[in-house]
């Protein structure tokens, strides 16, 4: 593998930053059940970095030990140079990681907009008083918050629904909104769980579209878990392959698809 | 006002008369966008100082007096500031359909040979770059929208702000040329060259010069009153004349205010937003929104059904009665008034039209239920009839004289003739100059006369001055027997019916008629939901046999009023076949401006037409389609062929 301590430059000219954070030898258990078996890799500045593996492999619990959710039982999580200590998930949120559910997670029963906007909850310094009272502080807050909101319902090109219930609306634009209100929190790495998961050809084309605009624009490092094996290869800078909770691949997409374990794990080899 | 008046007093170019407005409505807005869920405006002088900007920028470019500018993407402020900023440096500004696909734009970019290019974003980028090395004088790419684009080679790509900042840093250095340009501009120089879409062949680039804009914007204005108050909804192309007058040439004549929606898919919400007053749309437009209208009555509640019903049914009899100021009985203007509080009025701020002052439709004719409909609830729409060569106005409905089976009255300035085949002439200033690099195209559409061929065969009424298109005198043609072959007229009667989308009928040089049927989608899906038929695509709703029942039926109604009148008896439709695809602009199917391209349609379907007029039951096809990306693939289908009932030909009287 080259060496990327200084990070490195992408095939199509990205300049890839140092390391911005690092999961270092994190195991996962739950009871007797070992759902992360000791594992490493590190989650660079500006790119986009996919986690794949089989069924079952653990991707979805690292992507919560990453934002939080789970504490790991051992190893550490570094994160801009620090180590961080055991965290609820809203403090992750407020350190600018953000993330997408694979089975979407929106309020229903609110519009759009509404939506988007309590993903800069986060970002909300005034008393629920002021809020209430729409008053000072409050006001200021909200028309900034506002701001930022309908830059990224404009991005995402979800103008036309931005009034709409989330609950009326198909599959592959609740995603797209799932995907406004992460990026409404304006993200350092944003967490995307199977962001193309049960989508058709053309959803999937879009949402690769917005992924890599999302990227280029606001220089946003992005983690991923995906099974559409051509939505990883053709967007991912590097991959980490997980099978039975542990590392069996770590790499660009052409180092990964040819490394042997990598192969037997998902064309299937018999155990003995 | 005089003719020469306008040249009297200066305003001989679109930028002397935005010189004027930025002078005498300074403060008055020009411009509106919505952008980040707001309305974003330019006053009159804000818009002067963006367009100058743009100006100097283009100069610092290197544009050259008499270079083209080819405009491409959705309708937005900037890009209206482009055209006029072409102008004001001596360029010709050529706006281009954005949804054109790359080979489309690379005759288009060639014919004219633009030397620059400014674009709306990525995908038209992408579009011009793909194309580029076939383009030899293609020279600069203006983008406005940076998305996506940061990784280009930017050694001829320019951000449209950063030509615009350069403009405003060069401006002590540019600025006596750029004044010296703008004054020599003159009533005949180019304003605008727009390509027609063109149903047969290549596109032709109609050159239009600042005499013919200026004239018609005037006399059209006048004709309708229309002030520096109106607010107007800019949504279609703008490579098409009608926005390029509306939007640009009446715009700047008035003073009124353009409105640009936040991208296409918002247009319905930003036009009840803006409630515009002075309205302009293709009958489908009208169409949807009544479909639209219609669906939702169909789940309301019980009381607002039957006072929808109720109250319509009293809008149909009496509302375009008062609209043209004809004697009403006092009950009736009571009960219309107490419609207008309780149903008209909510309906038409539901969309859109509470303040529209004049509504025009044009393109294709409109469906006269759909008509008077609009018209029933007060809303003052009138029919047009235009082409680019004319600088869109031929004839259109004074206020008052409205009837949905005519296109109304010559517009101001404008001499109409009939020929001998039926062929509508026309002369005006708005008469365009030539096609651009064709002459032999200019001499055979305009005689040395100035006298110009609409291509659509009419009459003109005799005791009202009405013209009446029958359809295009190409396509009028002769069945076996002699008698009349007008395909529009039978398709436009077809269309009228909402579960029809498009459709097309054959029969020149043949004993019978018969007719391709494209259903719609919405209307015919809502349909089947409501009567528990389901569907799992629209190949397979076309041809379920109780949607070919209901479209048999509509095809028997229409050949009971086609055989009313006994000259076109003879084009009822006997055989018919409902598509299993809609025709397409991207398989070249149709024109951009969605008007059918017969002669192709003909050539690609042949199998399915030969198996109308060889009495088979059933026809197996397989056709090719293109999706939008510009794959191709194909569709296989087998589709089932229905007799319709005819009424008995009167011969006696046709043959006489």
């Amino acid at each position: 593998m080259k060496d990327m301590s200084e990070g490195y430059v992408t095939e199509d000219g990205r300049k890839i930053g140092g390391v911005v954070m690092e999961m270092k030898n994190i195991t996962l258990r739950f009871g007797g059940v070992v759902a992360i078996q000791d594992i490493s890799f590190d989650i660079r500045e500006g790119e986009i970095r996919a986690i794949i593996g089989p069924n079952g492999a653990g991707k979805s619990s690292m992507l919560n030990v990453i934002s939080g959710f789970y504490v790991p039982s051992e190893g550490e999580v570094w994160y801009k140079g620090e180590k961080r200590p055991p965290m609820r998930p809203y403090q992750v949120a407020q350190q600018g990681i953000a993330r997408t559910f694979q089975n979407i997670a929106l309020f229903e029963g609110m519009s759009v907009l509404d939506n988007v906007m309590t993903g800069r909850l986060t970002q909300m310094k005034s008393s629920i008083f002021s809020q209430a009272l729409w008053k000072g502080r409050a006001e200021a807050e909200e028309v900034a918050n506002r701001e930022v909101a309908e830059k990224v319902i404009d991005f995402l090109e979800i103008q036309h629904i931005r009034k709409t219930p989330v609950g009326r609306l198909p599959y592959g634009l609740k995603k797209r909104v799932e995907l406004a209100r992460a990026l409404a929190a304006e993200p350092t790495i944003l967490l995307l769980d199977e962001p193309m998961a049960g989508m058709n050809v053309e959803e999937k084309e879009d949402m690769c579209r917005f992924i890599l605009d999302v990227n280029d624009e606001f220089g946003t490092t992005i983690a991923l878990i995906e099974h559409d094996m051509g939505v990883v290869m053709d967007l991912s800078d590097r991959v980490v392959v997980m099978d039975y909770g542990k590392k069996i691949g770590d790499g660009s997409p052409d180092e990964v698809r040819n490394n042997k374990e990598v192969i037997d794990a998902y064309l299937g080899v018999a155990h003995d | 006002m005089a003719q020469t008046q306008s040249g009297a007093q200066g305003l001989l170019s679109l930028p002397a008369l935005l010189h004027r407005n930025a002078t005498q409505y300074a403060t008055a807005p020009a411009y509106r966008e919505k952008e980040f869920g707001i309305w974003q405006s330019w006053t009159w002088a804000e818009t002067a100082q963006e367009i100058e900007a743009l100006a100097l920028g283009l100069i610092n470019l290197g544009v050259n007096e008499g270079d083209f500018i080819a405009i491409i993407g959705r309708n937005r402020p900037y890009l209206y500031w482009s055209m006029v900023a072409a102008q004001m440096v001596g360029a010709v500004p050529v706006p281009l359909y954005q949804d054109a696909v790359a080979e489309e734009m690379a005759y288009v970019l060639g014919h004219c040979g633009a030397r620059f290019v400014i674009a709306g974003d990525q995908e038209q980028v992408d579009k011009v770059i793909e194309v580029q090395d076939q383009l030899h004088q293609f020279e600069h790419l203006i983008y406005l929208d940076p998305r996506g684009l940061r990784k280009y080679d930017h050694s001829h790509l320019h951000e449209y702000s950063h030509v615009q900042n350069q403009g405003r840093a060069a401006h002590d250095e540019y600025i006596n040329e750029l004044n010296a340009r703008r004054e020599k501009l003159d009533y005949d120089d180019t304003c605008v060259m727009l390509y027609t879409s063109g149903t047969t062949g290549k596109p032709k680039g109609v050159v239009l010069s600042n005499r013919n804009v200026i004239e018609t914007s005037r006399n059209s204005a006048e004709f309708d009153h229309l002030t520096r108050g109106e607010d107007i909804l800019s949504y279609l192309p703008m490579a098409w004349v009608g926005d390029f007058i509306f939007s640009v040439g009446q715009a700047y004549w008035c003073g009124f205010c353009v409105n640009c929606p936040e991208s296409a898919d918002t247009m319905m919400t930003d036009l009840r937003e803006i409630g515009p007053t002075y309205f302009f749309a293709p009958p489908r437009v009208f169409e949807t929104q009544l479909t639209n209208v219609m669906i939702r009555m169909e789940d309301a509640g019980k009381l607002k059904k039957a006072m929808f019903h109720h109250f319509m049914a009293h809008a149909r009899k009496v509302g375009p009665k008062i609209l043209d100021g004809k004697p009403v009985g006092l009950w009736d203007r009571l009960k219309y008034a107490l419609g207008m509080g309780l149903v008209y009025g909510p309906l038409k701020d539901t969309l859109g039209f509470s303040r529209v002052r004049v509504g025009y439709t044009a393109g294709e004719a409109i469906g006269p239920e759909i008509f008077d409909f609009y018209r029933s609830l007060g809303i003052n729409l009138k029919q047009l009839y235009g082409q680019t060569e004319a600088t869109v106005f031929i004839t259109a409905h004074p206020d008052g004289e409205v009837r949905a089976d005519t296109v109304g009255v010559p517009s101001p300035g404008v001499e109409l003739k009939i020929g001998e085949n039926g062929e509508v002439f026309y002369r005006s200033p708005g008469v365009f100059v030539e096609y651009y690099k064709n002459p032999e195209s200019t001499a055979s559409t305009k005689d040395a006369e100035g006298w110009v061929a609409t291509g659509d065969a009419g009459f003109i009424e005799e005791d009202t001055g009405h013209l009446r298109i029958i359809d295009r005198a190409k396509d009028v043609g002769k069945m076996a027997d002699g008698s009349l072959f007008a395909p529009k007229y039978v398709e436009n009667k077809l269309k009228f019916y909402p579960n029809i989308l498009e459709a097309v009928v054959f029969g020149n040089g043949r004993d019978e008629c018969t007719a391709f049927i494209n259903i719609d989608l919405s209307a015919v899906g809502n349909w089947a939901e409501r009567n528990n038929i389901g569907y799992a695509s629209y190949q397979e709703l076309a041809r379920h046999p109780k949607v070919m029942e209901m479209i048999q039926g509509h095809v028997e109604e229409v050949n009971r009023s086609v055989a009313e009148d006994p000259m076109l008896a003879g084009c009822q439709v006997h055989r018919f076949v409902v598509l299993h695809k809609e025709l397409d602009a991207d398989d070249g199917e149709m024109t951009r401006t969605r008007k059918v391209r017969r002669r192709i349609v003909e050539e690609k379907y042949h199998d399915i037409i030969t198996a109308l007029y060889d009495g088979s039951k059933e026809v197996s096809t397989v056709t090719e389609v293109t999706y939008e990306d510009g794959r191709k693939g194909s569709i296989r289908a087998t589709l089932e062929i229905r007799d319709a009932k005819v009424m008995p030909v009167q011969h006696a009287m046709a043959a006489e």
